[in-house]
């Protein structure tokens, strides 16, 4: 074959200047408003300034729990939200993630800081290997093979005492780096800080990556995606992948965190805690994400004063929030402000 | 350049195409009539490789890409215009655009855009919206540039001008007909019988899962059966 493309294109080869990025740069105000650097800076802000308004554990306690989940949140959002793939098992992701390094520094006397890599790359694996049969599974058909991975997960982390602990859980001892031991809500507020800080700049760069594009193009018209050359069985297992690693990741911290760790962290309903999250703030919103991790790990606390009926409190706020913003939180709300915006001009 | 042999494919244990013989030459632009059901997007489905094969060939330049993923046929060349358009409705336009080269690289890409922005100057002036909010002749002309974008060698077009507004329809058969003079070789699927075997150099018709007639567009045209079935004369 000697023509690669339709012949007739490459006569206006060049005639044309390039000035495509010149049209689309964006002014500084822009770039402000734009998710990639003000939300960055405002979340870089909120999370410099949190400190200021925590005084004792437990707040550090609530705010550690949502910087952990909002990790977990904003991976499993790039697979759910973006790719619009379910997922109902990452909660055994995340207590993979948080086994491995209980198991690894106290049966293997490995170090803290090498257990979590050790355990990411685990999961990674692990997810690879679950992820290439069935996210050939679409729709409810993946919501319950997830499911079922999670579920498989949960049990084995049950059964299994001689390695686990069984149901009682597993006692997680204090990293010490050069001599000093990092416990106490301060420290861990920063490392889980610099971690979210760390996941939130790799998930927008991956979206507007061209494999962001690739995972958008998928969510919705994924027979379309096929016939334009997309590889979506390799996206669709990629975001499977860090989203799982990411949850591990999570873990890690959670298990070095709280220095216990127990099966109940791969329970079916932590799985749903997880995908609500991802629902309640927005889907396609990393921000989003962040605001539903925050709101429903804030929630129950704040809600602990209606002592046994915050979960039906809790469950009615949840219920009104999809009725009136469908969309979620976030994305509900910026479609609020802009339209304003826009009555404003006109 | 694509031959096809005794192609059969099944949906569940419905048989929608029963032992169906096609070719596409070189720089041919090859129709594919029939009524409602007759198997026309599932032949073409087959050949870009979203549909599975139960039996027969696909051969792309000799070589047998019968068991091949989508993806790899794009790479080979081969790019197709799905039916009803399929948008990725709130990707911008030029996301659809740039998707269309995902497998390519580089400032070549942002060369293929200004020339597809030429040929159609609307999707310019659109091409920060959402895809999803363009018309459907402007979606009709996304979904080929889209397709373009992969420099195929062989284009599939599945309904063009299905549900388009008459003159849409003809600007639709008109873009095609220049994609032809510029030696693209297509394969057209249309149940605007009339349109289709006007431009094309062959057609084939295609009933209930089995090629019937084969021939020159012109003679087609004028042919009593073709007239009577499918030209309501």
């Amino acid at each position: 074959m000697a023509t690669i493309k339709p012949s007739g294109y490459s006569k206006h080869r060049k005639k044309q200047t390039y000035t495509r990025r010149l049209g689309t740069r964006a002014t500084p105000m822009q770039m402000l408003f734009s998710e990639r650097v003000g939300g960055m800076g405002a979340l870089i802000l909120v999370i410099a300034c949190l400190p200021l308004l925590l005084s004792n554990n437990y707040q550090y306690d609530v705010a550690i729990t949502m910087g952990i989940n909002a990790i977990v949140v904003v991976g499993l959002n790039l697979l759910v939200g973006y790719a619009g793939q379910v997922s109902l098992g990452h909660a055994g992701f995340f207590a993979l993630g948080a086994y491995a390094s209980a198991i690894l520094t106290t049966r293997y006397g490995l170090h803290g800081a090498l257990a979590l890599p050790a355990g990411a790359l685990g999961v990674g694996v692990l997810a690879y290997l679950i992820a290439r049969p069935i996210l050939r599974l679409s729709g409810h058909y993946l919501a319950m093979a997830t499911l079922g991975v999670g579920v498989i997960i949960h049990i084995v982390l049950d059964r299994e005492a001689w390695l686990t602990g069984g149901p009682d859980g597993m006692y997680v001892p204090t990293i010490e780096v050069a001599g000093v031991p990092l416990y106490g809500g301060a420290i861990w507020y920063w490392i889980v800080a610099a971690v979210l800080i760390l996941t939130v700049w790799l998930a927008l760069n991956l979206i507007d990556s061209p494999i962001g594009r690739a995972l958008r193009g998928l969510h919705g018209a994924e027979v379309a995606a096929e016939v334009a050359g997309v590889d979506t069985t390799h996206y669709k297992v990629m975001v499977f992948v860090i989203s799982a690693v990411l949850a591990s990741v999570a873990g890690s911290l959670s298990a070095h965190f709280s220095e216990f760790v127990t099966p109940d962290s791969a329970s079916f309903f932590h799985s749903i805690l997880f995908v609500t999250m991802v629902v309640f703030g927005g889907m396609a919103s990393t921000f989003g994400a962040l605001i539903g991790a925050a709101l429903l790990t804030l929630l129950p606390q704040l809600l602990a004063d209606f002592s046994g009926y915050e979960q039906m409190i809790l469950g009615l706020i949840m219920m009104l929030v999809m009725i009136v913003m469908p969309r979620g939180l976030l994305p509900t709300l910026v479609g609020l402000a802009r339209r304003r915006q826009r009555e404003a001009r006109s | 350049m694509l031959d096809i042999e005794g192609l059969t494919s099944h949906y569940g244990r419905i048989q929608a195409l029963d032992g169906v013989d096609l070719t596409v030459g070189e720089g041919e632009l090859v129709a594919l009539v029939g009524a409602n059901g007759a198997g026309k997007t599932t032949l073409l489905r087959c050949v870009s490789g979203v549909q599975p094969v139960t039996g027969g060939r696909v051969l792309f330049e000799g070589k047998d890409i019968t068991r091949a993923s989508p993806h790899t046929r794009v790479a080979l060349g081969i790019a197709q215009v799905p039916e009803g358009r399929q948008m990725f409705g709130p990707l911008s336009v030029e996301d659809n655009l740039r998707l269309g080269a995902v497998r390519r690289k580089g400032p070549k890409v942002a060369d293929d855009l200004e020339r597809m922005y030429e040929r159609f100057p609307i999707l310019k002036e659109k091409r920060r919206q959402p895809a999803g909010t363009l018309s459907g002749g402007q979606q009709q002309m996304l979904a080929i540039c889209r397709a373009l974008m992969s420099h195929p060698r062989l284009l599939l077009l599945d309904e063009p001008s299905m549900g388009l507004a008459p003159l849409l329809v003809r600007e639709i058969f008109d873009t095609v007909a220049r994609l032809k003079e510029q030696r693209t070789t297509l394969l057209l699927v249309e149940q605007n019988a009339h349109a289709a075997l006007g431009i094309a150099d062959r057609g084939y018709v295609l009933e209930t899962g089995r090629m019937v007639l084969t021939d020159t567009g012109p003679r087609l045209l004028s042919n009593d059966r073709v007239k009577e079935a499918y030209l309501g004369l």
